[in-house]
């Protein structure tokens, strides 16, 4: 059984609403939790109980209306936008359910795209990208543009992308959701891999119970509050 | 993988909307371009005038003729060089349609005043001894086909008659901006002819040519001769002739402000029609910005890929505009050469056309940008799926 590190995410209070209209829309109500060094956590919960919100919050593309949320001892809701969009550069990866490639960039230059924000030199990045490909055994079609990859190959594509820069956080919003049974076994095994083989802290939302199987955790959201008793241990 | 790449990969994802937006530009500068031209056509004699040549006429108006007499007394005022005088022919050649510039001149300073009109010695030697000779400019030789010795006819509409001229100098231009198209000959054979058929219209000038010394003294000189003939039956008005060349043109004054007002539309139209499609591009790619700014990306750098995409965009459509217009306005040039003798596109318009294409690219560019660079991460990415 998994043993929690130490704890990497730190979340207190957590509110989070929208405005329709007129109308004070709550997505999250006070949410606290933390997540352990390594950890591998599925987030799961109907359509609109709030669990992507609360993974845009963590990996920093939206903000709270209150609380904290410690990364890494970094209070990531007191950083301005330019300082954010710098974090989250060189602490998260990032992946979604529709791959999200550049279409026209080849899978190479996809995976390269976040290296330009650093100060790597041409031949580091190239390291770097060839690397990450190989991570995801991709390095055979590194000149291919994703209309020319099928699903899995694009994904794993976007997972090389993630984990290029080495950051310490992959935050994943239905991986699997756009991929037939035997693609989304291969990404859930390249991610389980990345997590025991490099450490990698994995945040997940799913709504699939094979793909939260593969969790260390698994947290249920039910209309924006955690529920009390919902972490199952694998 | 450089932004630029990125930006030009962007700037031909739709190949038919950027192609047609690349010919919507192309077509405007270009129109845009040889308005332009159109107007510095207008203002082709003020540009070429000289600020050492002064031309007096009569002050109530250019219809009036002065004394022929006036030349000795005006030669007399300090500070002149030379002293010619010319008359308006407005002979027509077979039809009014092939109409050109001709006028009858004291043609030795005439020859002096103007250094711009060049012609080899052996022709200006030939011309000053023929009573009958005429000069004419290399354009409108070649339009007609006439050579030296030809002989040709033009019909007085002013001064009655066919008069017969003979061919015997062909001048070109000393520049580019030098009036190709005039046809000049003695302005004794038309007042030998006039004393005989109309006395009371000999012994009379159109207007005088007055060499200065130098631009200086031109206020001065001017000043002195119109002084001079104060009171008389014919007074005279002095001008340089830029301002003389500029009284011409602000009789046409309205329609140069209509060209360029014209000019200024059609860029503001393409400019609409560029911002629409980057606003329709940036659309769509609300998603893909939205994922570089996950990955860090500022705004900053995603304005930089609109505005970088935008201006790919207008300078291939400029940069085609700016090739054509050479071809185009040499077209256009040699259609209406009676109406324009010079029609040359200046550097001054090709860097307008620059401009022109900067400021398409930079506008239509900014709405698109500043909504892409503000939209919230979570909003984007809600435009993916």
């Amino acid at each position: 059984m998994y043993k929690a590190g130490p704890p990497i995410v730190v979340v207190r209070n957590l509110n989070k609403s929208y405005r329709r209209g007129d109308e004070i829309v709550p997505v999250l109500e006070d949410i606290t939790f933390d997540i352990g060094q390594g950890e591998f956590l599925a987030l799961m919960g109907p359509s609109g109980s709030g669990k992507s919100t609360l993974l845009n919050l963590i990996a920093g593309i939206d903000m709270p209306d209150s609380g904290s949320i410690e990364i890494g001892g970094v209070d990531i809701t007191s950083l301005s936008e330019t300082g954010l969009a710098r974090w989250r550069a060189s602490n998260v990866g990032f992946i979604f359910q529709f791959y999200n490639l550049i279409p026209v960039l080849t899978a190479f230059e996809n995976v390269e795209l976040p290296l330009l924000l650093t100060g790597l030199s041409r031949k580091e990045r190239r390291e770097h990208v060839e690397t990450a490909l190989d991570v995801v055994n991709l390095t055979d079609r590194m000149d291919h543009y994703p209309g020319q990859l099928s699903g899995g190959q694009q994904q794993r594509v976007a997972i090389a992308r993630a984990v290029v820069t080495d950051p310490s956080i992959l935050v994943a919003d239905e991986p699997t959701g756009d991929l037939d049974r035997v693609s989304a076994a291969d990404i859930l095994g390249l991610m389980d891999r990345l997590n025991i083989e490099s450490g990698k802290t994995i945040i997940m939302v799913t709504h699939d119970p094979r793909a939260a199987e593969k969790a260390h955790i698994i947290r249920q959201l039910d209309k924006g509050v955690l529920n009390a008793g919902s972490e199952t241990h694998h | 993988m450089q932004v630029l790449k990125l930006i030009t990969k962007n700037a031909f994802r739709h190949k038919l909307r950027t192609g047609l937006t690349v010919l919507g530009i192309t077509i405007a500068i270009l129109a845009f371009g040889l308005l332009r031209t159109v107007i510095g056509a207008w203002y082709a004699g003020v540009e070429a005038s000289s600020a050492t040549r002064l031309i007096t006429r009569n002050a109530v108006s250019l219809v009036f003729f002065l004394p022929l007499s006036y030349r000795e007394k005006i030669r007399q005022v300090p500070g002149v060089t030379e002293v010619g005088y010319s008359v308006w022919f407005g002979g027509v050649y077979i039809s009014e349609k092939n109409f050109f510039p001709n006028f009858a001149t004291d043609a030795k300073t005439a020859m002096d005043l103007y250094p711009e009109f060049v012609l080899p010695a052996k022709q200006k030697k030939e011309f000053l001894r023929d009573r009958k000779g005429a000069v004419v400019g290399i354009k409108t030789a070649e339009r007609f086909g006439w050579k030296i010795g030809d002989t040709v006819t033009l019909k007085g509409t002013i001064f009655p008659g066919n008069w017969e001229f003979v061919i015997r100098g062909i001048y070109h231009g000393a520049r580019k901006s030098t009036d190709e198209t005039q046809f000049f000959f003695h302005w004794n054979y038309l007042n030998e002819t006039l004393k005989k058929a109309a006395p009371y219209r000999a012994d009379r000038v159109g207007w005088y040519l007055v060499g200065v010394k130098s631009p200086d003294m031109a206020a001065d000189v001017a000043a002195s001769i119109d002084k001079m003939f104060k009171n008389s039956l014919a007074e005279t008005i002095t001008e340089t002739e830029k301002a003389f060349q500029l009284s011409f043109i602000s009789m046409t004054e309205a329609i140069v402000m209509v060209i360029r007002l014209v000019s200024y539309i059609v860029i503001v139209i393409i400019m609409a029609v560029m911002a629409n499609t980057m606003a329709m591009t940036v659309r769509e790619r609300t998603g893909e910005y939205a994922i570089m700014k996950t990955l860090g990306f500022g705004g900053l750098y995603i304005g930089a890929l609109i505005f970088g995409e935008s201006l790919i965009i207008a300078a291939a459509g400029s940069a085609l505009a700016i090739l054509l217009t050479f071809p185009a306005a040499k077209a256009f040039g040699d259609y209406l050469s009676q109406y324009f003798p010079v029609f040359i596109v200046s550097r001054t318009t090709i860097y307008m056309d620059m401009a022109a294409g900067l400021v398409i690219a930079s506008v239509a560019a900014l709405f698109p940008a500043r909504r892409a660079i503000k939209v919230r991460i979570a909003d984007g990415l809600r435009r993916i799926g």
